[in-house]
């Protein structure tokens, strides 16, 4: 009964989703207020539908309600609560049900908090996400129902996959689909602007938000999933450059792009109708990416069933949103006029060129993905791109970003002066030529990867501690830190952001460049020296778990005769599932990981062991959260409250 | 174990799929396939850092368990013991396996426009942002509106 509501719920919503989409769009068309005002409640009413049907697939699988498809092939009875819980987005369908929630949470956050708002263009921009809530909705009832009941439901679920059972990727998805349907916001405010023909300062100031959280859950999903492949896979790598990962990849760096020109919509009025092309992009790139994820077309390491139903379906809402909305802008584009002038050397210009930088990286990203579906379709030839082709060609846009980023943040607005930034900036510039040479000096006979990450990792922290530490004026060291605490949160997220920025590009550098791999037949009692390090293989044993046997070694790892740490990789086999696991251990430190990984028995007698030190691996997860704690300073800024605020203020006077 | 995989295939997400088959259990090169000669292993690693698996879509025959990745880093160290130059083997595999194995195309022909167009786009940003700089500065300053005028001359009363 309860999946019977929750089916019908999501019917429902659907149905509110039509009115939403049509009626607050011809009112604000119109002048009738009746009519865009339906777009707040219907807002409302589409999140609680959502919601319902969500939380009755939750509950279908909390219970094990296996005369649900769905729930049969991805939940078993002795999956523990947490994974229960996370099997409902851990599928296909499932997965979009939380896309569509998603969207709808946003869609009433907008009604909720957006008072402030002209009615006209709060009416337009909800219209737009209904419009989009109509498109999934219709997808999910279509082609992707989660609440098909089986007609001879089995005695107990098919899956309880042991990989899958992990915080890590619990979480994951929920991080991911929050940022991609987080651009979906920035897409309707500009569809809504290109609607009115109109874009001020105020819209650059009710994007901006938007788009920082959705790039701060971008960022946070990103992370989450390296970091679990890094300590689950068992091989050390940490990107694997897979279309997949790609495809929450390029949103990430239009949406980056997206949050740095609508800062210079609100500051100066300029560079508005790229603003709102980039804000179409990066949602359309978060449509690609559920297209590329959901369709199969592009195989990648996870080949799985294509389905071309579902496919077309993508690429069809892919066509009508992002093929409509350019369509729109190359209409309406011309009416953005841009008011604010800045000279070629100006926080603008340096903010035009991190636009540049970041779309063209994206590009290449994109371009490196569907090239191999190019060479299928259009070349008849079977095309494979991978890491070295993006390492190669990508990598240089990133080198030029960080060179450019801490000029460009000092320069002042409308006219400013690369001498005068320099200036302030060559503490920085020595400093990080120092620790790239000291880099060289330390690291012997290997290339200048790991030197020159440093020097530039360098350059963009020290740059963003100059720029703080530049907004708190000229007087004495006391004065200046004392005002150091007072500067705006916007001022405190900018460096922190730039500061993980550049944590994560030097981790980066150091974890390919200075990682230290071996592979070896190791007898039990064995001694081998790994780096600075003395590993010892004490015992191989087999270990019964909860739901898996375990071949576990024991490892002691020393250093000049002290004890270092004792770690326990592991080989896993979980019975239910059929499924062999290897469990890495690592013992995490400061400077560097030990990664040990047991590999088969040999027949020789001894274990293949496969170890790694990953230096630096825990400053790119910093680097990461830094990035995102960035956003999330800005995000509480005060102007953002004040904005908030606005609704207060008498009707009729804009945000501004 | 097949059944098993097999129905993973068709319903698993795919970003978790991606991540499940390469967390097979103990990847890629064994030690008893490693040659003892650290130079010519460390080029046999490299060379097949660039090789796709044949049967594996999307990993490359260093990290990948299948027997034919196996067989080819075999191949490769043979080659190598041989004599041959890193292209040779290169090429020893592509007229076997096809161009389809190479992650890394060789930048010529149709592969042109991959590899430019990165750089293409670039040079196009730039230009259109310098015209476009340009054409601001010959014009002016946009004047505030009367309305804006009026609101400044309301706050500097206050």
């Amino acid at each position: 009964m309860i999946v019977e509501l929750g089916h019908f719920a999501l019917i429902l919503a659907l149905m509110v989703a039509l009115v939403q989409a049509t009626l607050p769009l011809w009112g604000a068309q119109r002048g009738d207020a009746r009519l865009m005002a339906l777009a707040g409640p219907a807002a409302g009413l589409q999140l609680v539908l959502v919601a319902a049907s969500f939380a009755a697939l939750t509950w279908a699988f909390v219970v094990s309600d296996f005369s649900l498809a769905v729930v049969v092939s991805n939940s078993h009875t002795l999956k523990p609560m947490l994974y229960k819980v996370s099997g409902v987005w851990g599928n296909h369908e499932g997965s979009l049900l939380l896309w569509v929630l998603i969207l709808a949470i946003y869609g009433a956050a907008v009604a909720a908090f957006g008072g402030g708002l002209p009615a006209r263009l709060k009416a337009r921009v909800l219209a737009v996400q209904g419009l989009i809530g109509v498109a999934f909705l219709l997808f999910l009832l279509l082609t992707s129902n989660p609440f098909w009941r089986l007609a001879l439901p089995p005695l107990d679920g098919q899956d309880l996959n042991p990989l899958l059972q992990d915080p890590g990727l619990a979480f994951h998805p929920p991080f991911l689909y929050l940022g991609y349907v987080g651009l979906s916001m920035a897409f309707s405010f500009a569809v809504a602007a290109l609607i009115e023909g109109r874009v001020d300062a105020a819209w650059g100031r009710w994007v901006r938000p938007w788009t920082l959280a959705a790039w701060v859950f971008l960022t946070i999903g990103i992370a989450l999933g390296s970091w679990w492949a890094y300590y689950e896979l068992g091989w050390g790598g940490f990107w694997f450059w897979d279309p997949v990962e790609n495809a929450s990849f390029m949103p990430w760096l239009l949406a980056a792009a997206l949050l740095h020109s609508s800062i210079v919509v609100e500051k100066r009025e300029s560079l508005k109708a790229w603003t709102i092309l980039l804000a179409i992009m990066a949602f359309g790139f978060s449509l690609i990416g559920t297209f590329i994820v959901r369709s199969g077309v592009i195989t990648s390491v996870h080949a799985f069933a294509n389905d071309p139903e579902r496919g077309v379906f993508i690429l069809m809402i892919l066509g009508l949103f992002t093929g409509g909305a350019l369509i729109l802008f190359a209409l309406r584009a011309g009416a953005l006029e841009a008011r604010g002038v800045f000279s070629l050397v100006s926080r603008e210009s340096a903010l035009v060129a991190n636009n540049i930088l970041l779309s063209v990286a994206a590009f290449v990203v994109f371009i490196g993905t569907i090239w191999p579906l190019v060479g299928t379709m259009l070349l008849g030839r079977d095309l494979s791109v991978g890491e070295p082709f993006f390492n190669a060609a990508f990598t240089p846009f990133m080198v030029g970003l960080a060179l450019i980023l801490p000029v460009g943040a000092m320069l002042a607005w409308k006219r400013g002066s690369v001498e005068r930034s320099m200036r302030s900036l060559i503490p920085a510039l020595v400093l990080a030529l120092a620790l790239g040479a000291l880099g060289f000096a330390m690291q012997t006979g290997r290339s200048a990867l790991g030197p020159v990450g440093l020097a530039l990792g360098a350059w963009v922290v020290f740059g963003a501690l100059t720029d703080l530490w530049a907004r708190t004026g000229r007087e004495g060291v006391g004065v200046r830190l004392a005002r150091m605490t007072r500067l705006p949160r916007a001022d405190w997220g900018k460096a922190t952001a730039h500061l993980g920025l550049g944590v994560t590009i030097f981790a980066v550098a150091a974890m390919m460049a200075w990682k230290l791999e071996d592979i070896r037949v190791v007898q039990e009692g064995e001694t081998f020296p790994l780096g600075a390090y003395d590993v010892r293989l004490d015992k191989v044993e087999e270990v019964a778990g909860p739901n898996y046997t375990s071949t576990m070694a024991t490892m002691t790892v020393t250093r000049g005769g002290a004890l270092v740490a004792v770690l326990n990789p592991e080989k896993r086999i979980y019975p239910v599932a059929q499924m062999p696991t290897t469990e890495a251990a690592i013992d995490y430190g400061f400077l560097r990981d030990i990664y040990l990984v047991l590999g088969d028995r040999q027949q020789s007698g001894g274990w293949a062991v496969r170890s790694y030190i990953e230096p630096f691996a825990n400053w790119l997860w910093a680097g990461c959260i830094l990035m995102a704690l960035g956003g999330v300073l800005s995000l509480t800024d005060r102007r953002y409250r004040v904005a908030a605020g606005a609704r207060r203020m008498p009707a009729g006077v804009p945000a501004e | 174990m097949t059944l098993f995989l097999k129905r993973w295939w068709a319903e698993c997400p795919s970003y978790v799929l991606a991540l499940l088959l390469l967390a097979s259990p103990v990847a890629a090169v064994q030690p008893d396939e490693m040659l003892a000669d650290p130079v010519l292993e460390a080029r046999a690693r490299d060379i097949s850092r660039d090789i796709r698996c044949p049967v594996c879509q999307g990993e490359t025959i260093d990290d990948s368990n299948a027997p034919i990745a196996r067989d080819l880093r075999i191949i490769i160290r043979e080659r190598l013991l041989a004599g041959d130059s890193d292209q040779d083997v290169i090429d020893y595999i592509v007229a076997r396996y096809g161009e389809g194995v190479l992650f890394n195309p060789p930048a010529e022909g149709a592969n042109l426009i991959l590899w430019l167009a990165g750089p293409a786009l670039l040079l196009a940003g730039i230009g259109v942002a310098m015209t476009a700089a340009r054409r601001w500065r010959t014009m002016p300053e946009a004047a505030l509106s009367t309305e804006e005028e009026a609101r400044v001359r309301e706050i500097l009363k206050e």
